[in-house]
């Protein structure tokens, strides 16, 4: 254990580990964004199923720990892995733009991977904006019309109202985002981790592709219901 | 064939270089593209300037030396095909073509388009080889290697050092060479006694020369004239972080 405590600072610093250490958060980020996909479709239950849901987040491992415990034990790890992925990132980014400090005169047209592979890095940043707007809108209420008074049903509701149409764009915009994130991201994860072979990159890039469109899609879902009037 | 080239001149690494255009007339589409550039040389030379300097050897597409960034892509449109095996009859008559060197700050330029490929060199000092005894070479059935490794091996070893990879990553990274040389050598019984040392080792050297990391954008194994696979950094990042947070390295 102690030769593993002290060689993982020494990993962290070489590029292969960056990109190990991003594999990990990502992989964590991407099992917590499947749970909040499937706690957000629980308004299609109704009103009472939804705000319990939320009620059972603050409540749950009641009464074995105190209120609240689990939640903000989730918070925490949460947060450490978007630090650490943002982290490798931006160093990796830096890195890159220092390793070619003069550029091409023929402007090189990529001949490889698509469109989700060079969005990458701002695309990053963009869902960096999204997840506080996020939080200022329905953890902290800062920026919700209801605010802390209402449910959290009530609350998701007034959010997408159909005339808050500019909402619904950025939340939808965003979550789509997300999604070409992972079909890049998920797919380049079991490479970091040097899961992948001649033989599986098929089935990998499959699977990435499918988690990519259902996360997307189960996200994107709840907003354009509600605009729609077809919730609420 | 009529072109015209606009062709990066730097005389030498303080210089700060610019593209200069010349035109070529009657030039043969069976020409490859170093025999093109040694016909604008000797106009050059014959017009009393200085002719253009660029890296080649063999000219058979074996040893790695020949290099250039052509219209932005390195070794030029065709795939799977080095600098020197690259014909005119690729381009259209009349084509603007431009040609400038690696773009590495691991590769400075030393004159026009060569650069200076070394730090390539030195990863392999630190890690790239095997120990073996000197003298006869012994039997090659004594060792049995499956023949699935063999090949996988044999694909990997195909990659002759060019840097072309460097050239056509936009992080600059040397991943797929890396990956090309810790795939060949481990898969080997004979590379096993240095793999996890070679592959940490390799991995240091490349990361202080100042090359990028790899985020698999897949630029370089559409450039590499080998066609090297992505999978092999795949490879790479297994045996590192095995030889690593694994606790292999000794
Ligand atoms: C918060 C802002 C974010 C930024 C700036 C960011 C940026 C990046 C960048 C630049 C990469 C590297 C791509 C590559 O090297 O191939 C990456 C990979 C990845 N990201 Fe993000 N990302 C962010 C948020 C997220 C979120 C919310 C998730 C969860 C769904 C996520 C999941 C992943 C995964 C799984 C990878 C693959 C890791 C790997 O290549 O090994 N990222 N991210
Ligand atoms: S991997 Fe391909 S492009 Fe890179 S150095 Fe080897 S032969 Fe050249
Ligand atoms: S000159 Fe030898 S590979 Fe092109």
């Amino acid at each position: 254990m102690q030769a593993v405590a002290i060689a993982i600072p020494a990993i962290y610093r070489s590029t292969v580990g960056k990109k190990a250490v991003m594999a990990v958060t990502g992989g964590i980020l991407v099992l917590f964004l499947v749970a909040h996909m499937v706690g957000n479709l629980k308004i299609f239950l109704g009103a009472g199923d939804f705000n319990h849901y939320a009620e059972w987040l603050r409540t749950a491992g009641e009464p074995a720990v105190p209120h609240r415990t689990v939640l903000t034990l989730t918070e925490v790890v949460l947060t450490l892995a978007v630090l650490l992925h943002i982290w490798s990132a931006t160093s990796l980014a830096l890195r890159a733009r220092a390793a070619r400090p003069v550029k091409y005169e023929s402007r090189k047209k990529s001949h490889a991977r698509g469109y989700a592979t060079h969005t990458m890095r701002y695309g990053g940043v963009i869902i960096a904006l999204f997840i506080i707007w996020h939080l200022l809108d329905l953890t902290f209420y800062a920026v919700n019309p209801l605010g802390s008074s209402a449910t959290p049903y009530d609350r998701v509701i007034a959010d997408f109202a159909p005339d808050r149409w500019y909402i619904t764009v950025w939340y939808v915009v965003a979550v789509l985002l997300v999604g070409l994130h992972l079909w890049h991201g998920a797919w380049s994860a079991f490479n970091s981790l040097g899961w992948r072979t001649k033989r599986n990159d098929g089935f990998l890039r499959g699977l990435a592709a499918v988690l990519a469109v259902v996360i997307a899609g189960g996200f994107v879902a709840v907003p354009i219901a509600v605009t729609f009037g077809w919730v609420g | 064939m009529k072109l015209t080239l606009r062709i990066w001149r730097q005389t030498n690494a303080s210089d700060k270089g610019r593209m200069v255009e010349y035109k070529l007339d009657d030039i043969s589409p069976d020409a490859s593209f170093l025999e093109m550039l040694d016909v604008l040389n000797e106009q050059l030379i014959a017009a009393d300037e200085e002719p253009v300097a660029f890296d080649h050897d063999c000219r058979e597409g074996i040893c790695g030396m020949c290099s250039l960034v052509i219209n932005g892509t390195p070794h030029g449109p065709e795939r799977n095909t080095t600098t020197c095996q690259l014909h005119m009859r690729k381009f259209k008559d009349g084509e603007v073509i431009d040609v400038e060197p690696w773009r590495a700050r691991a590769f400075p330029v030393i004159k026009d388009l060569v650069v200076d490929r070394s730090p390539l060199d030195d990863m392999i000092q630190s890690g790239g080889y095997i120990s073996a005894p000197t003298g006869t070479a012994p039997e090659a059935h004594s060792v049995p290697v499956p023949k699935p490794d063999a090949d996988r091996a044999f694909e990997a070893a195909e990659c002759i050092g060019c840097g072309a990879c460097v050239a056509a990553c936009p992080n600059g990274s040397a991943a797929l060479f890396l990956g090309a040389k810790v795939t060949a050598l481990g898969l080997m019984p004979q590379g096993q006694p240095e793999r996890w040392d070679r592959v940490v080792s390799m991995l240091d050297t490349h990361d202080d020369a100042g090359f990028g990391g790899c985020t698999l954008t897949g630029e370089c194994t559409v450039a590499c004239p080998k066609g090297i696979p992505l999978d092999v950094i795949s490879r790479l990042n297994s045996d590192y972080l095995k030889a690593t947070a694994g606790g292999k390295k000794k």
